[in-house]
């Protein structure tokens, strides 16, 4: 696990103040996502800007507030950085009403990132289900840009339906890296042809080797239960299990307490996790 | 009684009480902004003192599970009461503060400047209780990989003069925290409070420098035995207590105890322990935005694990029952702060339980629920 690095406030800045982002452009994705591209209003801190796989940022809209919005974006792509954000509270439905050129305050990045260089060797099975995609995104990325150092991996990724499968446009992509995607929905229509299904449901179509293969999975925190329940059913021992967990964050550094989770800070000391960290809360209802 | 011997770190000596108030206007004309406890709307709440009359003079503290009244006692004692429902924390991490400041130009927001002024506060009459809990903030707030720069600017320029507790309330249980009622260290100056002087212990230079060339005289064996004897007394009296021993490891092995669910019943959720507990550190923070929305102010407020809200995100609501957000207040203060902070959440101070309206007293609980396990 990658040490949690805490970017400290530049010297002038005051508490939580943010630096300056403008809008570059803004892709559509699906209904209520839209992937906002950002890029620095100080060029030194754009050339300067680097992240892990897994990590997040903190976006700020001047009246509103700010949000916890994972990268989603190539982490060797030092021109722009993605979020995929769906609108869905106060701060995610200002930004829905911003349009390019319009600016956000930045800070970050924050938290854990996944443990690319531990899974070097080793096969991978991503499992992710909706708005957990994003997260894993950068993952993807690195491991097509390195894919030699890396045995079999497969992506499985369910929505619930297949208009809200993200980033539909790049799975050609990926699979001519070899990266074997699969996809599934929890409801099917009179044109969807593929898996009807939760995530979790269809791992006993995989040949998953417990020695050398490590699961990452994010989505909705009922499908990461099911998914771990399956990667240890198939003998995948709990340090080979990596979780990205989303939990309330105000303010990215471990200070504010909201997002506690038993001795964590979800945004310090997460949001990825290996899970045998977890295993003693993870089944705690409403801890 | 002006001694010419020089006063060193360490000493401890005597000083009429009526010096106190010479010493309050030391610390005034040294620049610090003097804050005690006073009596206020029948009660006893730390402000802006000005000198020694403005301390709660006389007055005893009765206190209960849901329950505190303030009485004259007759006697001429400063510091005979136990606090309120306030502590020094609002000083160090205010209820509430700006962050910043921002105005939109040309649709662009800009920081507005703003006066950087950083207060010097001296706290008048810390309790050992409080100070381990100042102690304890300073952990959560000065990490080593990240620094709170509002709190650590009014940390360090504190002047903490700190008091024994002689006379504990009854919702007291420092002593089995091993948190009082002696103040041990890393106090400026700290006060025993005798019939007619008070010993004087100086804990740091600034101490030193604060009280040289006010009179003092030795402390007297006798004087130094009867504030021995008192104290040893204080923790004698204690009623309540919190067997420490495991707790950390029996509170997170007991996450799925039905106490919890009991303690849910009767919890209000009204978030009153965590904003008298000296040692709650969470805070949220909000947009205060003008009409025309062309200027915001970040501001920085308490905020409760007891709150819906608080743990509130796209996903859901992490923690939806009450018995859940107590379960998360307790286990934090008793079960993983020793994780993060590498000591117990908690000093035995009693506000919790003094200012809790459904008289909920945390170390019953754990008793009960110790007790259980255990048959």
């Amino acid at each position: 696990m990658i040490a949690p690095t805490i970017h400290s406030a530049h010297e002038t800045h005051q508490l939580l103040e943010p630096d300056w982002a403008e809008i570059i452009d803004i892709t559509h994705e699906i209904n209520d996502v839209s992937t906002y591209w950002l890029k620095f209003n100080d060029a030194n801190l754009q050339a300067n800007y680097s992240f892990q796989p897994g990590q997040f940022n903190m976006i700020y809209v001047p009246g509103f507030g700010e949000a916890a919005i994972s990268i989603c974006s190539n982490p060797n792509d030092h021109s722009l950085i993605g979020h995929s954000i769906r609108f869905v509270g106060n701060v995610t439905n200002a930004i829905k009403n911003l349009k390019a050129g319009d600016v956000v305050g930045l800070r970050g990045p924050f938290g854990t990132a996944w443990p690319m260089k531990e899974l070097e060797g080793k096969d991978i099975f991503i499992a992710c289900g909706g708005i957990g995609l994003p997260p894993l995104r950068p993952a993807l990325y690195h491991i097509m840009q390195n894919r030699e150092k890396f045995g079999k991996v497969t992506l499985l990724y369910g929505a619930r339906t297949s208009n809200d499968l993200m980033y539909t446009d790049e799975y050609d992509a990926w699979r001519a890296a070899d990266i074997d995607v699969q996809i599934t929905v929890d409801r099917g229509d009179s044109n969807w042809t593929g898996r009807v299904g939760v995530v979790p449901m269809w791992f006993y179509q995989f040949r998953i080797d417990s020695r050398k293969t490590s699961v990452l999975t994010c989505g909705p925190e009922i499908m990461i239960r099911f998914v771990i329940f399956e990667a240890l059913a198939r003998r995948i021992p709990t340090e080979n299990i990596f979780v990205s967990l989303e939990r309330n964050m105000k303010c990215g550094q471990g200070s504010c307490g909201h997002c506690q989770l038993g001795p964590y800070f979800v945004c310090k000391d997460g949001p990825v996790f290996r899970f045998d960290a977890l295993q003693p809360f993870f089944n705690v209802e409403e801890f | 009684m002006v001694n010419e011997q020089r006063l060193e770190v360490g000493s401890t000596i005597a000083i009429e009480k009526s010096v106190l108030d010479d010493l309050l206007k030391r610390l005034k004309e040294n620049g610090y902004q003097i804050v005690g406890p006073r009596v206020k709307n029948e009660t006893l709440v730390y402000e802006k003192i000005d000198e020694l009359n403005d301390l709660p003079h006389g007055y005893i503290t009765e206190q209960e599970a849901g329950y505190f009244r303030l009485h004259e006692a007759g006697h001429s004692r400063y510091f005979d009461f136990i606090p309120g429902a306030q502590s020094w924390k609002q000083f160090l991490f205010p209820p509430r503060v700006d962050l910043f400041k921002l105005q939109k130009t040309n649709n662009h927001w800009e920081k507005a400047s703003e006066e950087n002024q950083t207060v010097k506060y001296a706290f008048i009459g810390v309790r050992a209780c409080e100070l381990n809990a100042i102690l304890i903030q300073d952990k959560a707030f000065m990490r080593e990989d990240f620094t709170d720069p509002i709190y650590r600017s009014r940390r360090e320029r504190v002047f903490i003069l700190s008091v024994d507790c002689l006379h504990p309330a009854e919702t007291c249980f420092c002593a089995s925290m091993n948190t009082g009622p002696r103040v041990k260290d890393s106090f400026d100056l700290n006060l025993t409070e005798l019939d007619d002087v008070f010993l004087v212990k100086v804990g740091s230079e600034i101490g030193r420098n604060i009280l040289n060339g006010l009179p003092f005289e030795l402390a007297s064996s006798f004087m130094v035995s009867s504030a021995e004897r008192g104290l040893e007394n204080a923790a004698q009296q204690m009623k309540r207590e919190l067997n420490t021993d495991g707790l950390p490891e029996f509170i997170m092995a007991n996450l799925d105890h039905p106490q919890w669910q009991e303690i849910g019943q009767r919890c209000l959720s009204c978030a009153n322990c965590t904003q008298v507990c000296p040692t709650c550190f969470c805070w949220d923070v909000t947009d205060q935005v003008t009409l025309n929305n062309n200027e915001t102010r970040r501001e920085r407020v308490w905020d409760s694990c007891f709150n819906p809200g608080f743990s509130y995100q796209a996903g859901g609501n992490t923690r939806p029952s009450i018995q859940s957000r107590y379960r998360q207040w307790l286990s934090h203060k008793l079960g993983s702060w020793p994780q993060q902070y590498g000591t117990l959440g908690c000093v035995g101070c009693g506000r919790c339980i003094t200012w809790c309206p459904a008289k909920i007293d945390l170390t019953k609980e754990i008793s009960i629920m110790r007790e259980e396990a255990r048959s």
